[in-house]
């Protein structure tokens, strides 16, 4: 069974100049286990989508069914199964790493030793032991970027959701991470869904990639089969095969404000 | 549950207080300013028929520190939603209304803090009040904390930037410290000055504090502050709460 479906999903945002159509419609399965990439250029609704997805956004229209649980009867249910990482992040830069993530398990629920348990549980696991009486404004990107996945995994959820996971990290950081997510998989069987536009990312990690533009599924496939279809050959570029599928490159600088 | 979440994030945000102690004692700056340097002027004025003209003053200045420093409560959330600890936070089971509560009543209890810090340099100036009206002015200005920082997270989880925020309380908290008689008391207004403060819901607060420090607890002044008091916090923690669901922006 499907770990995610969503049947129609929509959400319209009314601003000024307008009710602009942010995610149009979107229906998508997801299976245990997969590593899903969700690629587009920026302001292509992807974000929107997983802050529909992890109950943060209601959408206008559309149902969906998140690790067995319906998003919009039981939001409460989506929330104990799966985590989500912002590209924010979600740290108070003023607060240490420990108190951070042992008022992250307390936030699910845990009992105090559990958490704290669970806290050193979380360091050891993702490098933090040598961090955890320092601020979070004290961490570099990379460390940061690793204590967001931790508050994220705190609840060992199902359904991890990662947004643009690896923008603004050293290479040597994003190496670091792409290990992590594969062993999420491998380890505990997590299900990873994650947004990049780094077209790299997409081949590297994923097993299966969608594509959407202007808030709709443009493409829907392996790496490998996208690349056949839409650039002529297995060993073509993501890159190229990008562009086909949407008529232009991923713009790195252009944020449209419809997806924050 | 909602007793559970509301500790954790109660706890959270008094550790947050605790760390800027700068922020604890600079709050009641300009209501002592107010009692030392306006104080004194009233000594000698004709202010009411009962009490002291600290009696008077005291309670307007209590409400005063809750009106001016809950209704800027709302900056810190716009903070938060930039670093993500909103979004962090509500995509957890956490109950809604305790990320509301948790917040309003560490502001509540710094408010109180400092309405007692407040009341002991009233003293030491003159002020002589019944233990029990200056008790019942600290529950005044833990429930209008509560409220006025309620609605201020609600605007602030409304609006992209502090720019947008700020001029918003300033156009709210200015008219409304003017026509509640926050100062002054309205009887000495004239008559179109005191029925239009009729409406403006602090002025039933703080007349009943005022009726409590001159020990008048019996009265329908008193229970006009507590129901209007009640209603205003019922009001503000529903509307905050709705936010902390719903919130889009």
């Amino acid at each position: 069974m499907a770990i995610l479906s969503t049947a129609g999903l929509s959400r319209t945002f009314q601003t000024k100049q307008g009710p602009v159509e942010a995610v149009r419609s979107i229906d998508l399965t997801v299976q245990p286990g997969e590593i899903l990439g969700f690629l587009g250029p920026n302001g292509a609704g992807k974000t929107t989508t997983l802050r529909m997805l992890t109950t943060l956004l209601a959408p206008t229209s559309g149902a969906a069914t998140v690790a067995g649980h319906d998003l919009l009867t039981d939001p409460e249910g989506v929330r104990t199964r799966t985590g989500y990482v912002a590209q924010s992040g979600g740290t108070d830069p003023n607060v240490s790493v420990r108190e951070e993530l042992v008022t992250q398990g307390r936030l699910y629920r845990l009992k105090r030793p559990a958490a704290v348990a669970r806290a050193a549980e979380l360091a050891r696991d993702l490098g933090l032991d040598d961090l955890l009486d320092r601020p979070t404004r004290a961490l570099s990107g990379g460390q940061r970027r690793r204590l967001d996945i931790a508050l994220g995994l705190t609840h060992r959820p199902e359904l991890l959701f990662l947004d643009e996971p690896t923008t603004g990290l050293d290479p040597a950081s994003r190496a670091d991470l792409w290990d992590l997510v594969r062993q999420l998989r491998t380890e505990h069987g997590t299900t990873v869904f994650l947004t990049t536009h780094y077209l790299d990312e997409a081949d590297a990690l994923a097993d299966r990639i969608v594509v959407v533009d202007d808030g709709r599924i443009v493409a829907d496939d392996t790496p490998t089969a996208l690349k056949l279809r839409h650039a002529g050959s297995a060993d073509a570029s993501l890159q190229d095969t990008f562009l086909a599928i949407t008529g232009r490159g991923p713009a790195p600088e252009h944020r449209i404000p419809v997806a924050t | 549950m909602l007793l559970h979440d509301t500790s954790i994030i109660f706890g959270r945000y008094v550790r947050q207080t605790l760390r800027s102690k700068f922020q604890i004692l600079f709050g009641i700056l300009m209501p002592l300013l107010y009692l030392v340097f306006f104080g004194p002027l009233l000594t000698d004025l004709p202010l009411g028929s009962e009490g002291t003209s600290w009696q008077i003053l005291v309670p307007g200045l209590l409400l005063q520190l809750g009106l001016f420093g809950a209704s800027f409560a709302g900056f810190a959330v716009i903070i938060e939603k930039n670093t993500g600890v909103v979004e962090r936070m509500r995509v957890t089971p956490v109950s809604r209304l305790a990320l509301l509560l948790g917040r309003v009543l560490r502001d509540a209890l710094l408010f109180v803090f400092q309405a007692v810090l407040l009341v002991l340099a009233a003293l030491v100036m003159g002020l002589r009040a019944p233990l029990g009206g200056v008790l019942i002015g600290f529950a005044f200005v833990a429930v209008l904390s509560l409220s006025l920082a309620s609605l201020s997270y609600a605007l602030a989880m409304s609006v992209r930037t502090p720019q947008e925020f700020g001029p918003v309380i300033n156009s709210v908290t200015m008219p409304a410290m003017l026509l509640s008689g926050l100062m002054l008391p309205m009887a000495l207004a004239p008559n179109w000055l005191d029925l239009l403060s009729h409406f403006i819901p602090f002025r039933y607060l703080v007349d009943a504090v005022r009726a409590g420090y001159v020990g008048d607890y019996a009265s329908s002044r008193m229970l006009y502050g507590v129901l209007m008091a009640l209603a205003l916090a019922a009001l503000s923690v529903t509307v905050g709460t709705r936010r902390f669901r719903k919130a889009g922006a």
